[in-house]
Parts: C-alpha cells; sequence; structure tokens
C-alpha cells in the first residue's frame, strides 16, 4: 500500500448509490477484458444527476469526454456512500476510473466491504463532514501512515478514522491474500 | 444477557455458544445465491483465486438463478446466462434454473423461497443486496459483492462482523387499505436509509403474524435500504407450513429472549398508519399518500420482489377490477409460478390475467426487468423526465432507467388506484 496518496478532489454528496455510481445498464461488460473492462471506469459516477456532480457548484462530469479514467483520483463524500445494490462493479468502476481513496462521513455495509475485500479503493471515514469543507478540484494529500489528509490549496488539515481491522486486508491486497498469509485458505 | 434470534443465528453458523454485536466472526454458510450479474465475475474471480484446482465446497448449497437481464437483445447480457449455463453444465450443478426451460423460475428472491432454500435458522448469502428478503422465514441472509461470493464458493465461509439488533413491533389488526409496503415505507421514513447501517432489523408484532409469507418478505427485502444487514422475522406456524409445503429439509427455529438487547425499539399501531409514498429519490423520502394525491402519472409499475408476488396482484385486482387504467401500467410477476396463478386466482370469477388485461395493462413475463433499469429494451423501463408510481423497492435517482424520471414508491393498492384515474390516487377511494 502507498504511504502518501497525492491528487485531485472530486466531491459528491450524500447517499450517493450503486447505481450513481455505474447505472445497472452498464452491468453487462466484462469485469476482466481488458478492452471491456474500460468501460467501467469510462461510466463511473456517470449515473449522478449532473447538478450533484462535483461539488460545490455542481455540473462537473467526472470522466470528461470519450476519456476512461478520469483526473480526479479521491472521492470525497458525505454520509451512507455506496447505498443500494450489491454490485461489486461500483468500486471496480471507480478503481478503473483511478480513484485510489474515498473520504466519506459513513459507507452502506456492503459496498464498503466490496472495497476492501476486493482491494478495489481504500474507504476512509471521518468523523465530520468533508463534503462542505472540500471544494471540486481542490489538490489533496493523505498521508496513510497518520490518518491525515491536507488541503494543500487552502492548507486545512484534517484527521481520518483509523482503518482499524480493514488495514491488514487492504495491505494484502485483498480478502484472499489476507487468507493465505492467514493460512485459511 | 440474553440473544437476539439474529444472535443465536450466527452463534450457531460460527460454532460458539454466544456472540456480541460489533465482534467479526466466521461464519459456515449454508446457502450461496447468485444471479446473472453477479454470477459470471464471481465465478471469475473463483477460478483466478483458486486456480485449476479450484473446488467448489458444496455443489448442493450453491443456487443460481438467472433473473435480471433475461428478456432483452443485449448480447453481452445473453452472454452472461451463457457463462452462467455453460459453469452449471461444466461443474453438473444441480441448482441451476436456466431460462428457456420449464425449471426458469424469475427474481431470485421468489424463487429461493418457492423452491424450499429457505430455512428457518440457516444462514443464506447472494450477490444481490436484497438477499435480506429471506429473513421473513427466521433465517439470517444477507448480500455480499463478487469477492466475498466467490470466497463463499471456494471455501462455504465468510467473515462478518455481528450487527447490533433493532426491533420494530406492529401492534393492532392490518387494516385492508394497509400492506406490508406501508409499514416499511414508515419504518424507512423514520429511521433513514442509514438508519439500519450494519444493524439487524427485527419485526414483530401482531400485524407481522397475520401477514402471509409473501407479505413478510417485503418487509425484510426493504432492510436494505435502511442499509441494514439482515432483516428477521421469527419463523411461525404460516412459516413452517410454507416450508413444509416445498421440502423436507431439517431446520431449527429460534427466537430472541426476552432480555436480548436492542439498539432501540420502535412501537407502532397499524390504525395509526395510513397509505404512504415514498417520493423522489429516496426510499426514506416518505409523505402520506393523502399529500401527494393528484400528482400527474406518465406510467405505473406492478412487479418485483416487493410488488410482484400474489397478494401484490390480488390486492391491485381488487381496486382494478372493471374499470380501465388511464396510462400506460406493467404488471410484471415475481416468479413464473405467480405468472400462472394470475391465471388460476379469480375475482368474481374472473382470472386476475383476465382483469388486467381487460383493463389495459401490459402483462410482461417474470423478471426483475424495470425495477433496476437494465437493458435499453428492458419491458416498463423509465424514458426522460416520466412520473412514475412503482411497488418496487428503490427509487435513487436513474434507478429505473432515466436519471431525469421521478419515481414513486407505494403499495399495490396505491399503484392500482393510481393505475385507473391517472393521478396519485389514495386507494381508500376504492375500498
Amino acid at each position: 500500500m502507498e504511504k502518501i496518496i497525492k491528487g485531485k478532489a472530486f466531491v459528491l454528496g450524500d447517499n450517493i448509490d450503486t447505481d450513481q455510481i455505474i447505472p445497472a445498464e452498464h452491468l453487462v461488460y466484462s469485469l476482466s477484458d481488458p478492452e471491456e473492462s474500460k468501460k467501467y471506469g469510462h461510466f463511473a459516477l456517470s449515473g449522478v444527476p449532473l447538478k450533484n456532480s462535483g461539488l460545490p457548484d455542481g455540473g462537473i462530469p467526472f470522466i470528461e469526454g470519450d476519456n476512461y479514467q478520469s483526473k480526479y483520483n479521491i472521492i470525497i463524500g458525505g454520509s451512507n456512500f455506496g447505498c443500494g445494490s450489491s454490485r461489486e462493479h461500483a468500486p471496480f468502476a471507480l478503481q478503473m476510473a483511478g480513484v485510489k481513496v474515498i473520504v466519506a462521513e459513513s459507507y452502506a455495509r456492503i459496498f464498503y466491504r466490496n472495497c476492501v475485500d476486493g482491494g478495489f479503493v481504500i474507504p476512509y471515514e471521518t468523523q465530520v463532514k468533508l463534503n462542505d469543507k472540500i471544494k471540486t478540484n481542490d489538490e489533496l494529500e493523505i498521508d496513510l501512515e497518520n490518518n491525515i489528509l491536507v488541503n494543500l490549496n487552502t492548507g486545512d488539515k484534517f484527521q481520518l478514522n483509523p482503518l482499524g481491522d480493514i488495514l491488514p486486508i487492504l495491505e494484502a491486497g485483498n480478502i484472499f491474500e489476507y487468507a493465505r498469509k492467514n493460512n485459511m485458505i | 444477557m440474553g440473544m437476539t434470534i439474529t444472535e443465536k443465528i450466527l452463534a450457531k453458523a460460527s460454532g460458539r455458544k454466544r456472540v456480541e454485536p460489533g465482534e467479526n466472526i466466521w461464519l459456515n454458510v449454508d446457502v450461496l445465491m447468485t444471479h446473472d450479474v453477479c454470477g459470471p465475475p464471481t465465478i471469475e474471480i473463483w477460478k483466478r483465486e483458486f486456480g485449476d484446482k479450484a473446488k467448489i465446497w458444496d455443489k448442493k448449497k450453491v443456487v443460481i438463478f438467472p433473473d435480471h437481464y433475461i428478456f432483452t437483445k443485449n448480447p453481452q447480457a445473453n452472454r452472461n446466462v451463457n457463462i452462467l449455463r455453460e459453469f452449471a453444465s461444466h461443474y453438473d450443478l444441480p441448482n441451476y434454473y436456466d431460462v428457456g426451460t420449464e425449471r426458469y423460475k424469475g427474481v431470485c428472491h421468489m424463487a429461493l423461497a418457492e423452491e424450499g432454500y429457505n430455512l428457518p435458522g440457516t444462514v443464506l448469502f447472494g450477490t444481490d443486496s436484497h438477499t435480506c428478503t429471506s429473513g421473513a422465514f427466521g433465517m439470517f441472509s444477507t448480500g455480499v459483492g463478487n469477492t466475498d461470493a466467490a470466497f463463499i464458493l471456494g471455501t462455504g465461509k465468510i467473515w462478518e462482523k455481528v450487527p447490533e439488533s433493532m426491533k420494530f413491533i406492529f401492534e393492532g389488526t392490518l387494516p385492508p387499505y394497509l400492506t406490508a409496503k406501508d409499514l416499511i415505507l414508515q419504518v424507512l421514513g423514520d429511521i433513514t436509509t442509514e438508519g439500519g447501517t450494519y444493524r439487524a432489523l427485527e419485526f414483530d408484532g401482531e400485524a407481522i403474524y397475520s401477514m402471509q409469507m409473501d407479505e413478510r418478505m417485503t418487509l425484510t427485502n426493504m432492510a436494505i435500504e435502511a442499509g441494514a444487514m439482515n432483516g428477521i422475522i421469527k419463523a411461525d406456524e404460516i412459516t413452517e407450513k410454507y416450508v413444509r409445503e416445498r421440502t423436507n429439509a431439517p431446520y431449527e427455529i429460534f427466537e430472541s429472549d426476552p432480555d436480548a438487547k436492542y439498539r432501540e425499539v420502535y412501537k407502532y399501531n397499524v390504525n395509526d398508519i395510513e397509505p404512504l409514498v415514498a417520493k423522489p429519490h429516496s426510499p426514506d423520502n416518505r409523505d402520506t399518500v393523502r399529500n401527494v394525491q393528484g400528482t400527474k402519472l406518465t406510467k405505473c409499475y406492478i412487479g418485483s420482489c416487493t410488488g410482484g408476488k400474489l397478494s401484490d396482484f390480488l390486492n391491485a385486482a381488487k381496486i382494478i377490477f372493471g374499470k380501465q387504467v388511464k396510462v400506460p401500467t406493467f404488471v410484471v410477476p415475481a416468479s413464473t409460478y405467480i405468472y400462472n396463478q394470475l391465471e388460476v386466482e379469480t375475482i368474481n370469477g374472473v382470472s386476475l390475467k383476465q382483469i388486467f388485461e381487460n383493463a389495459g395493462c401490459v402483462i410482461a413475463p417474470s423478471s426483475c426487468a424495470a425495477c433496476l433499469g437494465g437493458p435499453a429494451d428492458t419491458v416498463g423501463r423509465a424514458q426522460d423526465g416520466e412520473v412514475i408510481i412503482s411497488t418496487t423497492n428503490r427509487n435513487f435517482p436513474g434507478r429505473m432507467g432515466s436519471k431525469k424520471s421521478e419515481v414513486y414508491l407505494a403499495s399495490p393498492l396505491t399503484v392500482a388506484a393510481s393505475a385507473v384515474t391517472g393521478v396519485i390516487t389514495d386507494p381508500r377511494e376504492f375500498l
């Protein structure tokens, strides 16, 4: 696992559900075929209504034009991020788009598990709402050893909740690697 | 300190005397269910991780229902079903229900119940968030992603955090204008879409035990709409009768101890509840039908695992009988059994099928259909700025296909009343 992640913030609201992260009509592509799986990146967050996409002003597409990757690699959400369906295609789509970390106040259980057990994205939680303190396009730096997020545009520092029980799984890479390390499989 | 029904089942499945909320435990899984959307990636991960020697932990415990994108020309969706078919054939899986054959069942949650896989006291995982539906049978059931499902497929095991429990007691006799959908919309409005995150929602009370199994399943199905891990209802005589008509498999009935610990207990008298809707764009955006009465509609939808069951169609037909629908109205039975029952069940000697057809409804074959949008040729899918009232379980933006559409969730009674007037209508006007 990297120790420092730097990048641009893409800010979203509360209750970003899995249909907004990857709409159901796109769940038909192969996740392993390299040409097809790129489409998950292309359609990542395409279900977010445009006025809510890239806060605070909205109207910012997560993916520009025909691209398969986003220029934003850190997502700042509100509460209940990833609610809705069990589709693992959701954290996969974010990973394909280039997202490394999500920082949100809280997560829905299945999405959170999927991020971790599949090793797709690091889901950080915060005690306070950050989606009203950080703007889309802000440059951020996350220190994973000390669980600190710094907004390089403003100098603001925010403490993130330690990853706790999920850290060993994220460090191993996914639940299978973790289970092998611990002689479970 | 006593234990809740959920804690007792998880203790049994983890081989322990007791478990405490918040503990991470490893569970032995009784049934793994998957479908055409998440089955293919699950199989792929299982093959990748376990390699050439990949073995299925127990073929009898793997149940596969193609149901999401069935009646579509989309080549990739069809490919998904082909992958399941080849997998089931290659590994000689006894519990695969192929589309295009007599074994095809329709929506997985309904099919699990109908085919006798739901057994009190057991533990069921599925690659669908609404897998919590099976909790109506006094069992633990919840949804997982492809990776967790692949892990179960190879090992029969999964790690889970023991959830805290919340109890919802519904006292009183259910009035004829209310259904399980109204009760769960009441709960969602009270606790919100994250009020149950990583928790167990336990339903109790006279009104719950007066319901048939398919109605109870609407309550547990929508536990996930509160973010909950599982919804659960203790098994009673109605449960046992339903199960025994379908299987001879052994089961064990658990119930919560009187001194079990709950995070919160909510008490309702059902006579205080009136017909409810969830307004766009969230299942917890509750309002009374009265307050949104008169909202113009472009489409009505009666289907899905919370609104396409036999009780839902009996309720809807009661209102639609002898009338014409004013807006396009889709009837999508959750299972092929229910589809066939539309011809068997009658009101005043007229079959439900005839009642819906005479009224001008479109009856579609059983599948998940427009409940979750799906490919462009999916029947009943939302277009542009449509305003839809639907018996489905989720109305997040774009869920039924178009981000610009507005979807109201309601009971089959409310949707039927709205279909015959073309505007959102309180079912009490017709009862």
